[in-house]
């Protein structure tokens, strides 16, 4: 009875993503082959639940200002929400909690997953909460998801990540907050002009945020140009590292391969069914924009950057025994997972240099036996400082303290669908892309471990390791 | 102790502890040999088109300009140019720390003659004129200290590239040594950076932080520091410094970088309004007049740095260069600043430990008492990484001494010296308590509770009841001797004197007093912790008032007779600042505390009897009753208003003064006659303390009497001042005071052997 009922739950879900995009089941029946060769271990271990990743989608990701920029975040997580229910067809009361990232707050909704959870037509029984870790806010959210799970606690769990960019809120200056607070409390008239009277047009300027650290001050492409100098990354490996993400990605786009987007019906405009950042260029016109941040000679420039983005995903992540009882076939175990941290002036964006060793470790495989990578791209430097940094004992045993180097991941499993430099990175979206990136090139690819790796601002950082479902 | 803020130039002296010191004697012997081997201070690389050179004194910790840098960096300068490969070359530093810290200290102290200084001075001016005409360009790429001869190197550079690096100084501090920028310095900065800041360099001898030269115009690209990558941060920044800095050279060469920089509007106006000769003549006035001020005259080398200047703007530069090198050999031949690198060298001394290394390094510091010195202490060591508990008795204290800790902390924020983040995370270092909880983990204790034995009895027996058994018991006591406080310590060897300064902040002496009994680990112990507070430290010897303060009081004792004999507050200021000392006598009083100044006097009188007196201790108590204590009640010798700089002579001392008149003896009353009053017994307490051993050494003595009491920094010291004024032509004055006062003007027997023998020099 229960093969049947998830048999036909599956050509269910076939069917509609056939619908969507047509060319996903004949790559799919190949890549199951494939995986049939492999023999690797599994990585259940005895008394902990195996955690699964049920559906992974996302809106398009688009740059900031553009189609969404009327929207608020809430929507955009809203679109996420209801693109899972769609896929999943998951009844909206089986899910016991949900759990959203966010970096740049939205103060009317600062907790966003709960508006959007309500606005997503998820039951009001439903709790929600929104967890932020800067550009790893969606892995914490899933990994928060996991130890819910895994503590027996709950057994569907969706998270998520949202970005707004289009509008970040920009406060009036501290003086005129004050004034402004002080006002609602006065009590007569005399005292509300006087107060009025006070305010001079230094108490005008707006606080604008700004992607910089509030430890050291510094804008975090400041810091990747000289994180890039650092390692003695040059502007031309870094143009053609962004090129390469920019080219992969076209072509996972025209292939069809970013299948975990759904469509959004933005109010008023047209349905958005396509990221819009992705735009292969050439060596030579991206050798003519001029540095970014350190200037006049620096090398980090806006084409060798993430560029600001709106966005959202998410995930349904749930126990194996619930998901198979519900007739769901996962696509994938979320296994061990780390969270590292560092200076977060001089390495603040290494996180992926630290995690990768600590999280390889905990799961007992080496480098060599990851098939997929998906490394977060905050800055085409920022990656080659970090492929440097793990490909160096010196930095293994001067900054790590290690024995040794762990190794640079190999350039042909790495970020084969491109990645935030051209897809987009809706900060707190970002995560979840990831993970349902690597769950998807492992099915393709027939690939039976991947590797998610990430740095965030605060200097620090996230890795998870995510096994392939059996087939 | 002292409220001493007016320290001015002097105080500024120890920013720039890199400039030039060659230690090492067997230097020069050594450079003679390797002139014939290969270059050994200089040298190049070709990278393409562009020669990398590279400045390394293998001998020293800090690149200096010496006669044999300068001869190896004409030879290799003579090679790049006739190289045809070479296009243009890059000048940089293979130590990190540096680029190159100025001249030669000891070259410019061989010389005998004013010639021989003059001499000096032209070699390099014309090394210079040739690097400013070079025809390939040069790109000077500064890391670390770039001071004086280096700074004068780097702005006869045609392009200069510098790192954000917090060691990255520049700045022409020749005139803290009473000399003067002297290879171009007076010519070049005043059409580099125009005359108000070439004024405010020259004359000041700040260091300037990279960010700042870059918006004066001194340097014209900053480079980032790096944190680690494939090879350490300091290297790598190096070698990114380097590859900037080639890429600048074949920028300027390529005409893609332009030398000329467009002037903003700003520029515009100013170099109108410079166009005028009455302009420029009303600012050499006001600069004169400040000086002038400032200086009483006493120093000679700013007003020679405003001649060179107004020279070569008026007269061109032939004549700008003459009167520099001119002026700088007449400079070095002054006893002014004889003096000042007398206190250079004396406080490079000061800042070693002499003592060893401590077995065990202070990690947790625990300070009694949150009050002004407690805080001060505190204030010191938070930032340095030590884990710092404040007790006080009482909720008040504390709060005010954490206030304390916390704005000095803040004001350094404002300054940009530190972000508000680093503030933070500094403070995190400071735990204020009222208990002895923690005290289990603490490496030493510093006691700054009321000067009261009885008081430091209870406390050093309650602190010891607690502290762990290698924990070292200082006591920051301005005149109780530590042996009398140690008398209650099970551990006597364990127990110290840590007498500091105050403002804690601002004045750079500590006074570290040993007993026969303490051990010299505790001593070295204490020397560690107080050089990581950044001080100056002298070593004395136990006894009433110990060094600094036992000068202080007869100098004081003599300042109130000299008050009864009817010379009023102000008058008394202007007679010793006029003789150099930075702060006037009575406003030094008001500083220290009218009570504390009493306070002190009992007991020093106590101790040493008359010889100490001097006018009478009443009148002090008796302002003490009235509530003149000085500037923290408000009233003292002067009126404090709070917001208002200027002060007011303190009407109602009048009557006191009155009541404790004097008359004064004409024979030894005129204003020379009192300012030898003063410090004549000043210095000849001095010298006791040398000859009782309270004193390890004159240098000692005259680094203590300079940055602890502010004894002109001109005179270079009192033992200093003995050697150049003459111990008899002292002793002769003395004997004129001894017929009118008796005793207490006795020259001391080492004064006298001295004063009989003048080949005895205390500083050889």
């Amino acid at each position: 009875m229960a093969t049947m009922l998830l048999k036909s739950f599956r050509s269910n879900l076939v069917n509609f993503r056939a619908y969507q995009f047509g060319a996903e089941r004949c790559i799919s029946a190949t890549a199951s082959v494939q995986a049939q060769a492999k023999s690797k271990k599994t990585l259940a271990k005895p008394g902990v639940k195996n955690v699964v990743l049920v559906e992974g989608v996302r809106t398009p990701f688009l740059q900031s200002g553009t189609t969404y920029a009327d929207l608020m975040p809430h929507d955009l997580a809203r679109a996420a929400l209801q693109g899972l229910l769609h896929r999943t067809g998951l009844p909206k009361e089986a899910v016991d909690y949900i759990v959203y990232g966010t970096v740049i707050q939205e103060v009317k909704t600062s907790n966003v997953a709960r508006e959007a959870a309500l606005g997503a037509g998820f039951s009001d029984k439903t709790p929600a909460h929104t967890v932020t870790m800067a550009c790893i806010s969606s892995n914490q959210a899933m990994t928060t998801a996991v130890g819910l799970i895994a503590a027996g606690q709950c057994d569907a769990v969706v998270a998520g990540g949202v970005e707004f960019m289009s509008d970040v809120p920009i406060r009036h200056s501290r003086k005129m907050r004050k004034t402004m607070l002080s006002l609602n409390k006065a009590k007569t008239l005399g005292a509300r002009l006087s107060l009025l009277g006070s305010i001079r047009l230094a108490h005008l300027s707006p606080e604008l945020p700004a992607v910089a650290e509030f430890s050291t001050a510094e804008t975090m492409g400041h810091s990747a140009d000289r994180l890039a100098a650092a390692f003695g990354v040059s502007r031309q490996e870094q143009d053609e590292f962004a090129l390469r993400s920019h080219t992969l990605a076209k072509k996972a786009q025209d292939e069809g391969l970013l299948s975990d987007i759904v469509g959004f019906k933005v109010p008023g405009k047209d349905i958005v069914s396509k990221d819009n950042g992705i735009r292969p260029s050439t060596m030579e016109q991206m050798a003519k924009l001029k540095p970014a941040f350190v200037k006049p000679h620096g090398t980090v420039t806006a084409a060798n950057s993430s560029y600001l983005t709106d966005g959202a995903s998410a995930v349904l992540i749930m126990s194996e025994e619930k998901a198979l009882a519900m007739g769901y076939k996962p696509k994938a175990y979320l296994r061990d997972f780390v969270y590292v941290s560092q200076d977060p002036k001089d390495q603040l964006l290494l996180g992926p240099t630290y995690a990768t060793p600590k999280v390889l470790e905990r799961s007992g495989l080496t480098l060599a036996d990851i098939d997929v990578f998906e490394f977060h791209e905050a800055f085409a430097g920022q990656i080659l400082a970090n492929l440097k940094a793990m490909e160096s004992d010196w930095f293994a045993q001067n900054c790590m303290g290690r024995k040794a180097k762990v190794g640079a991941p190999p350039l042909d499993k790495f970020n084969m669908w491109g990645g935030s430099l051209s897809l987009g990175h809706p900060f707190a979206a970002t995560g979840c892309r990831l993970v349902t990136t690597v769950a998807h090139r492992l099915k393709k690819e027939g690939g039976q471990y991947g590797l998610v790796a990430a740095c965030a601002a605060g200097g620090q950082g996230h890795a998870m390791v995510i096994e392939a479902y059996p087939q | 102790m002292a409220g001493l803020r007016a320290l001015g130039v002097l105080s500024r002296i120890t920013v720039r502890h890199r400039y030039t010191l060659f230690s090492d004697s067997t230097r020069r012997g050594f450079s003679v040999a390797s002139s014939l081997m290969a270059r050994t201070h200089v040298n190049y690389e070709v990278k393409g088109d562009v020669a990398v050179v590279r400045i390394n004194d293998p001998t020293s910790k800090v690149n200096t300009l010496s006669v044999h840098m300068q001869k190896e960096m004409a030879e290799v300068l003579g090679e790049v140019w006739s190289n045809d490969a070479v296009k243009s070359a890059v000048l940089i530093s293979s130590k990190p720390g540096c680029f190159i810290a100025g001249a030669d200290i000891n070259m410019i102290q061989a010389c005998k003659s004013a010639e021989e200084v003059t001499y000096i001075s032209q070699e390099g001016q014309k090394m210079f004129e040739k690097i400013e005409k070079s025809p390939k360009p040069i790109v000077a790429a500064i890391n670390g200290s770039c001071l004086g001869g280096g700074l004068e190197f780097a702005i006869a550079c045609q392009y200069r590239v510098a790192t954000k690096s917090k060691k990255t100084v520049l700045g022409t501090p020749e005139v803290l040594l009473g000399l003067l920028p002297a290879a171009g310095g007076t010519q070049r900065l005043p059409k580099m950076v125009g005359l108000p800041s070439a004024f405010d360099m020259t004359l000041t001898g700040r260091n300037i932080r990279a960010d700042k030269a870059k918006k004066m115009g001194l340097v014209h690209q900053l480079v980032d520091t790096l944190g680690p990558g494939l090879k350490g941060p300091e290297e790598r920044t190096m070698e990114y410094l380097e590859e900037v800095a080639i890429e600048c050279a074949r920028g300027i060469v390529n005409k893609k970088i332009p030398l000329t920089k467009e002037k903003g509007m700003m520029q515009k106006v100013q170099d109108y309004v410079m166009s005028f000769p009455f302009v420029r003549n009303q600012i050499y006035n006001t600069v004169q007049k400040k000086v002038m001020k400032q200086t009483k005259g006493l120093y000679p080398a700013p007003l020679n740095i405003i001649d060179c200047v107004k020279s070569g703007v008026e007269q061109g530069s032939d004549a700008g260069y003459l009167a520099e090198s001119q002026n700088f050999g007449k400079l070095a031949m002054t006893t002014e600043s004889k003096a000042l690198i007398g206190l250079y060298h004396g406080q490079v001394a000061c800042k070693k430990n002499r003592f060893g290394v401590p077995e065990k390094e202070v990690k947790t510091l625990a300070i009694l008492g949150a009050g002004l010195m407690g805080a001060g202490i505190a204030q010191v060591t938070v930032d340095k990484g030590i884990h710092t508990i404040m007790k006080d008795t009482t909720l008040e204290g504390l709060n005010r001494g954490h206030q304390q800790v916390y704005k000095g902390l803040n004001d350094k924020t404002k300054k940009k010296s530190i972000t508000s983040f680093e503030r933070d995370t500094t403070l995190s270092n400071l735990t204020g308590q009222l208990d002895y909880s923690g005290f289990q983990n603490a490496d030493m204790v510093i006691e700054a509770v009321f000067e009261d034995i009885a008081i430091k009895h209870k406390v050093i027996k309650e602190v010891e009841a607690v502290i762990p058994p290698h924990c070292i018991f200082a006591s920051n006591t301005s005149a109780l001797p530590i042996k009398d406080i140690a008398a209650a310590s099970k551990r006597p060897e364990k127990v110290i004197g840590m007498h500091y300064f105050s403002p804690v902040d601002k004045m750079q002496l500590l006074e570290i007093i040993t007993t026969d009994k303490t051990s010299k680990d505790t001593t070295a112990s204490a020397v560690a912790v107080g050089l990581k507070q950044g001080k100056i430290i002298i070593v004395v010897g136990d006894g009433p008032g110990f060094y600094t303060t036992r000068c202080l009081a007869p100098m004081l004792a003599e300042a109130v007779r000299v008050l009864q004999e009817g010379v009023d507050p102000k008058k008394l200021d202007s007679l010793t600042t006029g003789f150099g000392f930075p702060v006037g006598a009575a406003t030094l009083a008001d500083e220290v505390g009218i009570d504390v100044a009493a306070h002190v006097a009992e007991d020093l009188g106590k101790a040493f009897g008359p010889r100490l007196g001097g006018g009478n201790p009443e009148l002090l108590k008796t302002m003490v009753e009235k509530g003149f204590k000085g500037r923290k009640t408000g009233k003292g010798c002067y009126v404090y208003q709070p917001g208002l700089k200027s002060k007011e002579v303190n009407m109602e001392l009048n009557d006191i003064l009155e009541s404790f008149k004097l008359t004064p003896n004409p024979a030894v009353s005129s204003d020379s006659d009192v300012q030898y009053r003063l410090v004549s017994r000043f210095v000849n307490e001095a010298v006791m303390c040398l000859q009782e051993g309270i004193l390890a050494n004159p240098v000692e003595g005259d680094i203590g009497a300079v940055f602890g009491l502010g004894f002109p920094p001109c005179l270079g010291g009192p033992f200093r001042f003995v050697d150049t004024f003459g111990a008899d032509k002292l002793v002769e004055k003395m004997r004129r005071f001894e017929d009118v006062y008796g005793n207490q003007f006795t020259p001391c027997p080492l004064l006298l052997d001295h004063a009989k023998d003048p080949s005895k020099k205390f500083h050889k």
